[in-house]
């Protein structure tokens, strides 16, 4: 343990050097949503600007901080001066805060959008500070507390922010204490189901067995989550060393990562991670003298949501048909191999290094009564403030949309909470706490943090429709409740949504889901009836609608809509007509056009194009454009 | 030719049935995808039959049996996408390329699929080119990045 306090100081020099800076340093956030908003092309910029104005200074590719919609998001820090963070910035913005920064030693206040650290009388006048940003003050960053702030591929950054002291202090303890410490800490399961993480662990501690295996479930397969993504590729070692300190509670000395391969740079992370590990003693055998072995193997998932269920990955890791099994024996009696197993979600193992290292005590006071600690939500949809956020459980909904999220452009309409495995909560629930137990009297699901926000433009039997094409889809075909009956909902609500419906078909729905709940074999068929059976409770009026008057009011379900042409709107200016893939628009220049419902497809492209709102759709005319 | 490269790459794995994916994961991402001869040499290997492995081959969304194009089109069906419509710019790449999903255009330009999601959901709808992802896309802008690719 010498060792570890030599690195740990060595690790604080290098961060410290990078504070107490003496040339400028960049930070830019490029994990994958930096990218896909174009962090590469400021990337390249920044280099190019540095070299031809010839000046010295440091780029750190730093992780997603949270509020994606800014991105990307550009850091500068001058020697002596706060941290100063840039958001939706392009190349040509980059290459103006750089030169105004760098070379006139100006911050451009104006611009910036907060400082972190501390605040300095002239130069970050006016300017909040970053963490007190509308949408991050009301966070409490726990899992991701290095996220945006480290550079996920410097081990030293992480142990310099007390990386690894959690897995030392696990060491001290033994397995049997670690155990005792994260059942006082209440730590549930993150990935959805909520069970008592120290539970699970006893049982296979318990369980005998030759060989126990730990395995990392990051195949993260919901639609619209993106928490444990962010996470690696923010920190993955905060989730290496979790994975650690859990493979050392329940004695395995064999752990995986399974994760999705649609996360190419995660994956990445994750083995430059491990290298850095093995090279500092965090692996391989007597791991900083204790005695405990550890060897992680990474294996890429194939394409299959199925496989985010306990037996069905455990499966796919043998090489075979990600199929489930029925319980029990659950994993942590007969997994992997037919040895104890502990599937444990990335965020649960996020959380426990800082549960190893600040207390049991200092957690459970975070959250409420039985739902202790933090837990993250990816909150998009149609909100303004979309990212990625970590907030105590019990927080209200509304909190969380409308001071957080900043709420919806157009009325809210409801939100969808727990993916395909989750339901749709209408307004009535935005004061309900987000916990295990209200969420499921609501109907709906934790899951593993998908917020999904929907305003008016949202057609609730299209997004019933979405989710149970999905799950059909998804359906590994092995129990037929869930093979046909999620078929039949689909075909159903297809129906509904074409305007052919019948009203009998709600009552079809209803039961036919019950049904498929009861009936399935696993997780996936017991939950994907929700997003229907939520709807057609808290929504019936829009399926009502659908069915009996054959309209849809959100203006999506495209056999019940028509666009055509707002007469005074329109100018003449033709950039429709030179969209339109079928002809269906015609109209000389200058002149009012004319839009051909017979030969229109639906494809919106006029509807995006136009610039005076003089396209519409259906009955409602849709006054402003999509967020 | 193809054998040789191939045989180098199995010597890397031990057999046992845990390595099937990872060694299926190994020949789509050297040749684009599992042809028929690749599986036989692989199935000799592992020494299991051909139809264990398109068995469970055929089973995870990621394989495909069939040459991939010279750009690889996917657009992301996530729940974010689809509120921010993901199915419109779905449609409207089908049409332009005449192909549906899971085909690859006659002249080998594009392959087109459809991704569950590709994790990028606050900056909805996104797109992904080869190793590019395109975020918050249109109908509009589909065809002027499309033709970047040739």
């Amino acid at each position: 343990m010498n060792d570890f306090q030599k690195m740990k100081n060595a690790a604080q020099r290098k961060w410290d050097s990078l504070r107490n800076n003496k040339i400028p340093v960049i930070f830019l956030g490029t994990a994958s949503c930096g990218r896909a908003a174009g962090a590469t092309t400021v990337l390249d910029t920044i280099r190019t600007t540095l070299k031809k104005r010839k000046i010295k200074a440091k780029i750190v590719e730093v992780g997603c901080i949270g509020p994606c919609y800014l991105e990307p998001l550009m850091d500068i820090q001058l020697p002596g001066k706060p941290r100063v963070s840039y958001s939706n910035v392009t190349p040509k913005l980059a290459k103006l805060i750089l030169e105004s920064n760098l070379i006139k030693g100006n911050p451009l206040s104006k611009l910036a959008i907060g400082y972190f650290g501390d605040s300095i009388d002239g130069f970050t006048d006016g300017l909040p500070r970053f963490f007190d940003l509308p949408m991050l003050k009301p966070q409490t960053r726990v899992v991701l507390r290095n996220c945006g702030i480290i550079d996920p591929e410097e081990i030293d950054h992480y142990m310099a922010n007390d990386g690894y002291q959690g897995l030392v202090n696990a060491f001290i303890k033994g397995p049997l204490d670690v155990i005792a410490e994260v059942e006082q800490a209440g730590l549930r399961g993150r990935g959805g189901a909520g069970f008592p993480t120290f539970r699970k662990w006893k049982i296979c501690r318990e369980s005998p067995g030759k060989q126990k295996y730990m395995i990392c479930n990051a195949d993260e397969g919901d639609p619209g989550a993106f928490m444990n993504r962010s996470l690696i590729e923010g920190d993955p070692h905060a989730v290496l060393e979790g994975l650690v300190i859990a493979a050392y509670a329940i004695g395995a000395t064999k752990a995986y990562i399974y994760i999705r391969a649609e996360y190419p740079l995660a994956i990445a992370r994750l083995k430059k991670a491990i290298r850095q590990m093995k090279k500092y003693g965090f692996l391989g055998a007597n791991i900083l003298d204790s005695g405990f072995d550890l060897d992680i193997t990474i294996k890429e998932g194939a394409g299959a949501f199925v496989c985010g269920e306990e037996t069905a990955l455990i499966a796919s890791i043998e090489g075979k048909r990600g199929m489930p099994k029925s319980r029990p024996p659950f994993p942590a009696v007969a997994g992997l191999h037919g040895m104890p197993t502990i599937i444990n979600n990335v965020e649960t193992l996020g959380t426990l290094p800082n549960i190893l290292r600040k207390g049991a005590s200092w957690y459970s006071q975070l959250g409420i009564q039985g739902n202790s600690g933090t837990k993250t939500f990816s909150l998009v949809g149609k909100i303004r403030r979309a990212g990625l956020i970590e907030v105590p459980l019990g927080m209200t909904l509304r909190k969380i949309i409308f001071d957080i999220g900043g709420g919806t452009l157009k009325p809210f309409k409801a939100v969808q909470t727990g993916g395909p495995s989750g339901g749709c909560l209408s307004g009535e629930f935005l004061d309900t706490p987000v916990n295990y137990e209200s969420l499921a009297a609501a109907g709906s699901i934790m899951g593993s943090g998908g917020l999904i926000v929907m305003d008016e433009d949202t057609c609730i039997v299209d997004v019933a429709r979405y989710f149970l094409d999905f799950t059909q889809r998804e359906s590994c075909g092995k129990c037929s409740p869930c093979r046909v009956g999620t078929r039949h909902l689909v075909e159903i609500l297809q129906r509904i949504t074409r305007g052919e419906g019948k009203i009998e078909d709600l009552d079809k729905l209803q039961t036919l889901g019950e049904t498929i709940k009861r009936g399935s074999l696993c997780g996936l068929g017991q939950t994907a009836p929700n997003p229907v059976l939520t709807t057609l409770k808290y929504f019936r009026s829009e399926y009502l609608m659908h069915v009996n008057e054959k309209h849809c009011e959100a203006a999506v379900c495209r056999a019940l809509i028509e666009y055509r042409v707002v007469p005074e709107n329109c100018t003449g200016c033709q950039l429709c007509v030179s969209v339109c893939p079928t002809e269906a628009i015609t109209g000389p220049r200058s002149e009012v056009h004319n839009l051909d419902p017979e030969k229109c497809i639906k494809c919106r492209a006029c509807y995006e194009i136009c610039r005076f709102d003089a396209i519409a759709g259906d009955a409602i005319i849709i006054k402003s454009k999509r967020g | 030719m193809s054998s040789k490269i191939l045989n180098k790459m199995l010597s890397g794995f031990e057999g046992k049935q845990e390595d099937l994916i990872p060694i299926l994961q190994s020949i789509q991402e050297k040749f684009g995808f599992l042809s028929e001869a690749n599986v036989k040499q692989a199935a000799r290997f592992l020494k299991i039959s051909e139809n264990q492995i398109f068995g469970v081959a055929s089973f995870y969304s990621q394989f495909r049996f069939t040459e991939p194009g010279r750009n690889s089109i996917k657009v992301c069906l996530g729940t974010a996408c689809h509120v921010r419509g993901g199915q419109i710019l779905s449609d409207a790449v089908g049409r332009d390329l005449e192909i549906t999903h899971g085909q690859t255009t006659t002249d080998k330009r594009f392959d087109f699929e459809r991704v569950a999601c590709l994790g990028c959901c606050a900056l909805a709808p996104v797109i992904q080119i080869n190793d590019d992802i395109y975020s918050k896309m249109s109908v509009i802008h589909l065809r002027e990045t499309m033709e970047k690719y040739e």
